[in-house]
């Protein structure tokens, strides 16, 4: 038997591989640190499979493109950064309400504004949970490695097909940047899930309906079913409503589509909490210094664990309560000024002491640091 | 006989309608936008498109509410960026037909950044960008088309901006087929919008219609009958306005096809290109 192939790969092109592997076929992007390697990789990558790429205006008209191709059957892609992220908000928002499956990936820098093109930051892990206005669920991955960075983004791509939902993948400068050797997965290694197409006939066909799971079967523009794709809050036949028996059960399955779903979708790293009595909670770059810093706690004497959230939203509430019920104390690390660590505090009971690990000077949290940190809790 | 023939066409163009859409439309009664719609459809029930291959996109305001009520693949999207979206459906699957309907807020103000861009590429996109100079679904604000010095809402005492000539706009950021007609010429418009969609590349139709609810009364122009009469009154043949002094076309609309270029290439037939050779080099 060959040898898997073991390739020394940037993380960003791992995100294009991933996403090709998962049946992308369509990406939108415009150039903007620290993501611009995604578009340039699918730019290259896409057009000798019969792919499209295309590089839009701005932001905004990279997802509008993104959401359209996807409506018309093709999986497909976005990438971006802080500044693009802002952009893209509201159409995300269309996204989530017509139920078109996406990826948008965001490599993020620190903010706000310009801020620090350059530099690592995990700042926008609340503007991809509450970032569009309105109600609604969403679904975002962190990738911690290159190697990640390939299985995220196929799962990422699963889950939007799946639940009918643009999925944000969180990377970070960091991870988007550094090299590694990674394998690729071989064909069929990994499955793929495809959105599931209508089986009914066209005059029998109820775009938004109300299905057991939730998640209304979807053709694509040109198979024959012409349907209604608006913005506006709509009925389960495609058609803006302003009938409250009809608006509440549409926000509803946007969310319980997703949320009845939560153990399925989460997806955690675990080491070391067997007997933990303090856990690192962490998620993209964090969560390797974090498991570092752990090994080396271990090492002397410390009953310390790691968990990393490969899962951000939807937030695994049970998991975690079940995982931390015998520690004393848990140290949340992140580069920003706090974020998760509100929703790990809403999770845990008032007993386990909440300590925060953070950065957000553009710089990562070294082993080095949250070891202190450690020292300090105990 | 020709009675007959007149029914059997109406009765054809009602199978346009979606069958299971509620109306009356939002539009009030009167508005250009229905003459639109129907011109729209005749072109497309004369070129004999397959529905299920036809595309209809749109943004928001009042024009852009049409691709609801019709039978097509229809995405009513978010304010201004109805061309972004043809854009990807277009490019995603460049056998079918996109066609936009956008109003002047919708394509000039918000979404004047994709406008020039999809011209630029020359991307087969058919728009129809319906101009009745005012923000209607909002109540009658200023648009990048309002005249200088006319009245709405935001310009209570007349507007000191200058207005966007959308056609030139067009034909100046690399548009390849521009017409212009009015909501007064139904049969024109039909012609036009037919030449637009069988025109590969980026084609633009401004049809000038009338918003007498809040430009009308704003302006005292009149109902909806007065201002489609002074449609007719001001809109000048493109062959005649050639020999006119611009002074006298003030206040005028040059009307007719005004530009057509069948040289430059369209943007996804390029980029197929470049699939294929890399197909070819494999």
């Amino acid at each position: 038997m060959a040898e898997p192939k073991r390739k020394l790969m940037q993380g960003n092109i791992a995100c294009v591989q991933g996403a090709i592997y998962a049946g992308m076929r369509f990406f939108a992007g415009y150039p903007i640190t620290p993501s611009t390697e995604i578009a340039e990789g699918s730019a290259r990558e896409l057009p000798r499979i019969g792919g499209r790429f295309i590089q839009m205006e701005d932001e905004i008209a990279s997802i509008a493109a993104v959401i359209a191709a996807s409506v018309t059957g093709k999986k497909s892609m976005t990438a971006t950064s802080g500044p693009g992220f802002s952009l893209m908000l509201e159409n995300i928002g269309y996204a989530y309400i017509t139920e078109t499956p996406c990826v948008i990936v965001n490599v993020q820098r620190g903010g706000p504004s310009t801020g620090l093109p350059t530099k690592v930051s995990q700042s926008d892990t609340m503007q991809a949970r509450w970032g569009t206005h309105g109600d609604y669920t969403a679904i975002a991955v962190a990738p911690s490695s290159v190697g990640d960075t390939i299985t995220e983004t196929i799962r990422a791509f699963n889950l939007a097909e799946r639940f009918r939902t643009p999925v944000t993948i969180l990377l970070d400068e960091v991870i988007g940047h550094m090299r590694e050797m990674v394998t690729l997965p071989e064909p069929g290694q990994i499955p793929i899930f495809n959105r599931v197409k209508p089986t009914v006939p066209p005059d029998k066909f109820e775009p938004f309906a109300m299905t057991a799971n939730l998640v209304s079967p979807m053709p694509a523009y040109g198979e024959g079913y012409r349907y209604n794709v608006t913005g506006l809050t709509h009925d389960t036949m495609g058609f803006s409503t302003n009938r409250a028996d009809e608006i509440w059960p549409k926000l509803d399955k946007l969310k319980n589509k997703i949320e009845h779903y939560t153990d399925e979708i989460t997806k955690l790293r675990v080491e070391m909490m067997d007997d933990a009595e303090i856990a690192y909670i962490s998620y993209g770059t964090v969560a390797r210094t974090s498991l570092q810093a752990a090994s080396i706690a271990r090492k002397a004497g410390v009953k310390v664990g790691s968990i990393q959230l490969y899962t951000i939203w939807p937030f695994p509430d049970k998991q975690l309560l079940e995982l931390c019920a015998r520690c004393k104390k848990v140290i949340v690390g992140e580069l920003n000024m706090g974020q998760i660590v509100h929703e790990v505090k809403r999770v845990l009971p008032r007993d386990i002491e909440v300590h925060t690990a953070q950065r957000y000077d553009g710089e990562i949290l070294t082993p080095l640091q949250l070891l202190k940190k450690l020292e300090e809790v105990m | 006989m020709a009675a007959t023939t007149e029914k059997q066409r109406s009765d054809a163009i009602l199978t346009y309608l979606r069958p299971r859409k509620k109306f009356p439309s939002v539009w009030c009664a009167g508005c250009g936008n229905g003459i639109v719609m129907s011109a729209l459809v005749r072109a497309i029930d004369n070129l004999k498109l397959d529905k299920n291959e036809v595309i209809m996109v749109s943004g928001i305001g009042c024009t852009s509410r049409m691709p609801v009520y019709l039978d097509f693949n229809s995405l009513h999207t978010t304010h201004g960026r109805a061309l972004a979206f043809a854009t990807g459906a277009k490019f995603a699957q460049p056998k079918m037909k996109v066609i936009v309907v956008t109003g002047d807020g919708d394509s000039l103000a918000i979404g004047g950044n994709h406008f020039i861009h999809a011209c630029r590429r020359n991307i087969d996109i058919t728009c129809i960008l319906i101009n009745n100079h005012i923000y209607g679904m909002t109540g009658g604000q200023g648009s990048p088309t309002t005249p200088a010095g006319s009245f709405s809402t935001t310009t209570p005492f007349g507007n000191s901006e200058k207005a966007f000539d959308p056609c030139a706009l067009a034909q100046a950021a690399g548009a390849t087929f521009v017409a212009r007609h009015t909501v007064h010429h139904a049969p024109q418009l039909e012609k036009i919008i037919m030449q637009a969609i069988e025109h590969r590349g980026f084609s633009l139709v401004e049809a000038i219609s009338n918003c007498h609810t809040y430009y009308g009364r704003l302006n005292k122009s009149g109902d909806a009958v007065a201002m489609i009469k002074s449609f007719k009154e001001r809109a000048v043949p493109v062959t005649k306005a050639k020999d006119m002094p611009a002074e006298e076309l003030v206040g005028k609309f040059v009307v007719g096809n005004l530009y057509e270029n069948n040289v430059k290439t369209e943007f996804c037939d390029e980029y197929q290109k470049m699939v294929d050779m890399l197909a070819a080099r494999k």
